[in-house]
């Protein structure tokens, strides 16, 4: 059996300055279309960073190579000061279990019940005693807002904003320092979206988390984020919705100032 | 900031004073869990949890000790945490929350219980599925004959499209295997009746086996992995994207627009790729009698003449139908039973096949009783 991995608590207290996530130059390349185009992105400690960009943008793809799922095909990416694309299999690992990540529809192993599905991680990384272990799973269930009951049923059995809590339930288990969210609120009516989002505030406060989402809902930029990152040109440009508004890029006007845009701010 | 968290306990006038330090992570909670199990104080004293050296701490770290002051509470001892740092308040709020609720249900994997559940389970299934399945053919027979009232209504142009996609598509791979069979059959028959210098009835045994049981069964079972999917695929991806509800939403018979038209194209092509198999099948047979066996082409189709009645290729035939109807109803069944994602159009997919080839061997086995009673 393999050795679970050891988790360093001082990992933080490594990084000397206020960026846990770095992007120097960072450039991904589908065949002959290139999507980003040497990106540049600092994420601070503690902050919920918005990434928008119109379809086809790349938002994903940026997730899904600052989490190591996608191979850049330049570029530098340091996660809690490291170089991701220069460890070993070992010291990757350990560092996967310093971030969680919300996949669109959660992506919870359907074979597994919540629970089940919770523990995975700590399986994986932690030697707890299966009491304490289910005691934990308990506390992360409650903790997402979900029923206790839900913890013994199966993803099918499961509302879609149900899914999306376990699935943040799953990403929370080994309280990570960076919570990965693809587009989170997507599929939720405006009550459920508008939970989720005070959900993820509150979780992010109190668990001093910094949080990366993918989004579109205007809603959720305005009520959680504190800056927004926007894919344009093939690059990123980072600011809060105010010092992004004086840009005069026609994307980013049309974006924040569109219809829906209006309707959202006169909230 | 010390790496390893520690717990301490110390007396204070009449009080304990529980100090936890350091860090309280998943990463340190398994070694301190037990030493905070074993925490007991003497009757009557009151216990202070002094929090002020905490380092990190996390849900599991805060859950520990929130237990631990549960637990003291419940034992009838004064218990409270002091020295509370602000960054933690947030935790300690969600524990609370999660200890209001009642506990959780998880079910143990226990050997014995899985076994008689799982046996009942599908058993029950099994008669679920039987009672659906013969309540689809219900609702099918009821809506052919309907369409053959009015036969307008049968979409001759769909009916079309899927002959040619489950028998002309099919001919070269049924083609093939039957040809190979034949082969196959000939080489091996002529190597045991040799022995006997019998090798002439090579030929009846290729004729007759081939042509009342070998061809139409291949035949059969290639089309049920090979269309049978496909049906439980197509309809399955339709039942997946919503568009089965759409066209029920318009009023439009799914079983009329979707599983007569397949079910035709299929019983009308069998017999016939049947046929084709069989023909195959004595051609590989016929090739491999003139090369092992030195016969010649007059001299093979003399014997097969006198040694196959014309009965044994009709009592192939015969089920080429029933074999289509069954496949075509076990594949459109399980596409229409495909729910939600794509998995379960995988899952379905696979049923389809195996139910299919599983009712044709069935079929072919009361066929085959009832043969003997009648004599052929």
């Amino acid at each position: 059996m393999a050795q679970p991995a050891r988790l360093e608590p001082t990992l933080e207290a490594r990084v000397e300055d206020d960026a846990v996530i770095r992007l120097r130059g960072v450039v991904n390349r589908f065949g002959p279309q290139t999507v980003h185009d040497g990106v540049d992105l600092d994420v601070r400690r503690g902050e919920v960073l918005g990434v928008v960009g119109g379809s086809g943008t790349g938002k994903s793809v940026l997730m899904r190579t600052i989490i190591g799922l996608r191979e850049p095909q330049a570029g530098t990416i340091e996660v809690l000061g490291r170089d991701t694309r220069a460890l070993d299999n070992a010291q990757s690992k350990e560092l996967r279990s310093h971030w969680g990540v919300l996949f669109q529809d959660g992506a919870l192993f359907s074979s597994l019940t919540v629970a089940e599905n919770i523990m995975v991680p700590l399986k994986e990384y932690t030697n707890l005693s299966p009491r304490l272990m289910e005691e934990v799973t308990k506390v992360k269930v409650t903790m997402v807002g979900l029923p206790v009951e839900a913890g013994s049923k199966y993803p099918g059995q499961l509302s879609g904003g149900m899914r999306k809590r376990a699935g943040l339930a799953r990403a929370l288990a080994l309280d990570p320092a960076i919570v990965f969210l693809d587009e989170p609120t997507a599929g939720l009516d405006p009550i459920g979206a508008a939970n989720f989002d005070q959900l993820i505030r509150s979780l992010q406060q109190s668990l001093g988390l910094t949080v990366v989402m993918v989004t579109h809902d205007l809603d959720s930029l305005i009520a959680i984020c504190d800056r927004i990152a926007v894919l344009i040109d093939k690059k990123v440009v980072v600011g809060t919705i105010p010092e992004l508004l004086k840009l005069d890029h026609p994307w980013i006007q049309e974006y924040f100032r569109g219809p829906r845009a209006r309707a959202a701010f006169g909230s | 900031m010390s790496l390893a968290g520690n717990i301490e306990t110390r007396p204070d006038g009449s009080n304990l004073i529980v100090d936890a330090s350091g860090t309280w992570t998943l990463a340190t909670i398994s070694g301190l869990d037990k030493q905070v199990r074993a925490i007991a104080p003497s009757s009557g004293q009151s216990v202070s949890i002094d929090l002020r050296n905490v380092g990190l701490l996390d849900t599991a770290g805060a859950w520990v000790l929130f237990r631990l002051r549960e637990r003291l509470k419940g034992e009838g001892f004064q218990a409270e945490f002091s020295h509370v740092g602000d960054s933690h308040e947030g935790l300690f709020h969600h524990i609370v929350e999660c200890e209001e609720q009642p506990p959780m249900n998880l079910q143990k994997f226990h050997p014995f219980r899985r076994l008689t559940d799982r046996t009942g389970y599908q058993s029950y299934q099994m008669w679920l599925e039987t009672k659906a399945m013969l309540a689809f053919f219900g609702e099918m027979m009821l809506t052919a004959a309907g369409a053959l009232l009015r036969p307008r209504r049968l979409k001759f142009t769909s009916i079309v499209s899927h002959m040619e996609q489950v028998g002309i598509n099919a001919m070269p791979i049924v083609g093939l295997l039957t040809f190979l069979v034949g082969v196959v059959l000939t080489f091996q028959g002529a190597d045991q009746l040799r022995r006997f210098g019998a090798e002439i009835f090579t030929v009846n045994l290729l004729g007759i086996s081939f042509l009342r049981e070998t061809g139409i069964l291949m035949t059969a079972i290639i089309i049920a992995g090979r269309s049978g999917s496909a049906f439980a695929a197509q309809i399955g991806t339709m039942k997946v994207n919503e568009e089965v509800d759409a066209m029920r939403a318009l009023g439009i018979n799914p079983i009329e627009l979707l599983v007569l038209p397949r079910t035709i194209a299929l019983i009308l092509v069998m017999p016939l790729l049947g046929f084709y198999a069989d023909m195959a099948g004595l051609v590989g047979g016929a090739l491999m009698a003139v090369i092992s066996l030195d016969l010649s082409i007059g001299q093979f189709l003399t014997q097969l003449q006198s040694a196959v009645p014309m009965w044994s290729f009709w009592v192939g035939i015969i089920k080429a139908p029933v074999f289509a109807f069954a496949i075509a109803l076990v594949g459109c069944y399980n596409g229409l039973k495909v729910e939600g994602s794509a998995e379960s159009v995988g899952r379905m997919t696979t049923r389809a096949v195996v139910q299919s080839i599983f009712l044709v061997i069935v079929i072919d086995a009361v066929f085959s009783v009832i043969f003997s009673f009648i004599g052929i």
